[in-house]
């Protein structure tokens, strides 16, 4: 229904704004006053800290492209240009090459935190499954971006890495020679992933909006994983959270200035430092830290097309989760068993990410495997029949009134902790 | 009523801890024949870390004197030497003692001229298969980020111009390679480049091995690192701001959040 928006803001000109567009009214609906769970821990803060993340390696990128030369014989070069002659090129650089790390660490414990909280439950999954498509279009933004400084470890890691769709039947090889644009990773190749790293951060801001959007129909997660069940369970996000987020922000930045400054190269690999050669293969061909565990995946299979499927299913398999897990509980907290097969998980994750570090020898070989087999039956087998053997604890009767003070267990279901609401 | 399954308390710390165990071992194990590095002290060491001036000139002095006979430094600008305390007089006069191809003559012969401050360092070879034919068909890496581009950095690079000896009886080495014991396969092609006494250095320094080893190392470092001084006194000041803002930050959430129970 068409129509003047009635705008509540009394400043004569942001009334005018909002009664034609009301954008002001929309920010203080939906950052303002918007009702937020009031039991919010750290963790809530790492999807805040993944926009900041965001905003900083688009602003940095934007200036890097200004001065980086997406050719084969200058790209090295231009890279090198930037860390000497760009006014503070060194700064913008170096956070631009830390943030990617920075990026997924605080990605990869946003997600996490879904996993522990149940965050991707009923009715959530949608949301949940929009956070995949953004860890997919990270995973190809971060991979095209490292090929640009056209070291040895962009070179052979690009290689490596389209070659894995020569895997499929039939059509592989050609959807290689197609992605390359040519008959190895040259020139043309270059070029396309310069622009497709440049393209693809816009369309995680896109996906990202309707994360939110997704996000701020539902309203969060919390916890204690169960429904917000009246106002007194919430805060208003400003200025509670928006306050909480900031503390986070602060170390987060913390973090990431500590790296630049001071040890800036420690999470990437010293052969980018050599100009790519076609020529000569770096003695392991390993790529970034953070996509050690599906490197791990991918090598512990013996078949190559059972290596790229395993790699892409562990991914993939994110998507049905929602509906493997058959728990009706959403919190870590009050699911016993599942709590302590979560951190059997990361510790999982982690040994995956030890084997894709080392080359694929003797004991590191049968690790993998053990590993990635674990990884699958956690989703696949045991996920299912968990929700429908274990016993969840007892779950408490509103945010507001916890069964449990002080996050002990065993309290008999439903009984109220000594009422905690000031009067 | 179903009893619980639980697993054994230990079950969780356990993966933890062996996790935590299996990724503090170094990622990439160096080969077994080349000895752990040992680490020197750097004046560019750590959080306040900055160059010395000093040992960066005397390496400058061995780069040209010894490494540059072989080894281009295509990154670096003469007046890149501002970064070691050079002044533009000598920054002039140490360009003007090297010999760069300039502009054609009249009947189009090529010229040399007398390099400039804004002139790349000049490379020895005009191409890499000169490089190669020159050097037994090895070619001597650019040392631009060298420093950056082996695991281990200055520690590497120094053990490397200490490494050189006899071959151990019974080594079978190739035709024209050299013994390293630092070097990965243990044979490299760079004949020793260092021995001691290379170099008389303008200040007096004496020139021994060692010596020439860590001033030339301090230079590469430099040369790899030229933003390093100004970058560790970033760090510092932003360190110092972030922790501050946090502070006052968790203040002011511990305010607001007063009255939540």
């Amino acid at each position: 229904m068409a129509g003047l928006h009635k705008s509540d803001f009394a400043n004569p000109v942001i009334n005018w704004i909002d009664t034609r567009l009301p954008i002001f009214t929309m920010m203080q609906k939906e950052y303002g006053t918007f009702p937020t769970p009031k039991n919010f821990n750290y963790f809530w803060n790492f999807g805040a800290l993944a926009v900041v993340a965001l905003m900083v390696m688009i602003v940095t990128g934007i200036f890097l492209a200004m001065n980086y030369t997406p050719n084969v014989t200058m790209a090295f070069d231009s890279v090198e240009r930037i860390m000497r002659d760009v006014n503070y090129g060194w700064l913008i650089r170096y956070v631009h090459m830390n943030g990617a790390s920075m990026f997924f660490i605080v990605v990869y414990i946003h997600i996490f935190r879904g996993l522990y909280y149940g965050s991707y439950k009923t009715p959530r999954e949608l949301l949940w499954m929009i956070g995949v498509v953004l860890l997919l279009l990270m995973m190809a933004t971060a991979f095209m971006g490292y090929v640009l400084p056209w070291g040895q470890m962009s070179y052979w890691g690009a290689t490596v890495i389209t070659n894995l769709f020569s895997a499929i039947p039939v059509v592989g090889p050609g959807i290689v020679t197609w992605l390359w644009g040519g008959f190895s990773v040259d020139n043309p190749t270059l070029n396309r992933f310069f622009s497709l790293h440049y393209l693809l951060p816009f369309v995680i801001v896109g996906v990202l909006f309707l994360h939110v959007a997704a996000l701020h129909i539902t309203g969060s997660n919390n916890p204690l994983g169960i429904d917000v069940k009246s106002p007194q369970d919430t805060l208003p996000f400003h200025p509670y959270y928006t306050i909480k987020d900031s503390v986070g922000v602060c170390v987060f930045l913390l973090v990431w200035a500590v790296l630049v400054c001071f040890v800036p190269n420690y999470l990437g690999h010293v052969d980018n430092y050599t100009p790519a050669n076609p020529m000569a293969t770096p003695a392991d061909v390993v790529p970034e830290w953070y996509f050690l565990p599906f490197y791990a995946i991918l090598r512990s299979v013996p078949n190559k097309l059972g290596g790229v499927s395993m790699m892409f299913g562990s991914i993939l398999v994110m998507f049905v989760l929602p509906w493997f897990d058959t728990s009706p509980v959403r919190s870590c907290r009050f699911r016993p068993i599942y709590r302590q097969l979560m951190w059997v998980l990361v510790a999982d994750a982690l040994l995956l990410g030890a084997v894709g570090a080392h080359p694929p020898q003797g004991i590191w070989v049968v690790i993998g495997r053990v590993c990635t087999a674990y990884y699958f039956l956690h989703f696949l087998v045991i996920l299912p029949f968990l929700g429908k053997l274990e016993r969840p604890l007892p779950l408490p009767e509103s945010i507001s009134r916890p069964v449990i003070a002080g996050g002990g267990g065993g309290l008999p279901g439903g009984a109220p902790a000594k009422p905690m609401e000031k009067p | 009523m179903r009893p619980a399954i639980l697993l054994p308390a230990f079950v969780l710390p356990a993966f933890v801890l062996i996790g935590a165990a299996l990724l503090a071992v170094p990622a990439r194990a160096q080969e077994s024949e080349t000895p752990p590095l040992v680490h020197q002290h750097w004046s560019f060491d750590g959080v306040f870390g900055t160059f010395d001036n000093a040992a960066a000139q005397r390496g400058l002095q061995v780069y040209q004197q010894v490494c540059s006979a072989c080894h281009s430094m295509k990154q670096m600008y003469y007046r890149n030497l501002a970064g070691i305390g050079l002044n533009e007089d000598q920054i002039k006069a140490f360009a003007a003692a090297i010999l760069v191809p300039g502009p054609a003559d009249e009947s189009g012969q090529p010229t040399q001229r007398p390099a400039l401050p804004s002139d790349h360092f000049k490379s020895p070879f005009p191409n890499d298969e000169a490089a190669r034919a020159a050097n037994g068909g090895a070619l001597p890496p650019d040392q631009s980020v060298l420093e950056k581009a082996r695991e281990g950095g200055p520690d590497y690079i120094y053990a490397l111009l200490n490494g050189y000896s006899d071959p151990p009886a019974g080594m079978k080495m190739q035709q024209g390679m050299n013994y390293n014991r630092y070097f990965p396969g243990n044979q490299i092609a760079m004949p020793q480049p260092l021995h001691g006494n290379d170099v008389t250095y303008v200040d007096g320094t004496p020139s021994s091995l060692e010596q020439e080893a860590h001033d030339v190392t301090t230079f590469l470092a430099f040369a790899a690192n030229p933003e390093l001084n100004e970058r560790h006194a970033t760090g510092v000041k932003a360190v110092l701001f972030l922790v501050f803002l946090t502070g006052i930050t968790y203040a002011l959430k511990r305010k607001i959040w007063a009255d939540v129970h």
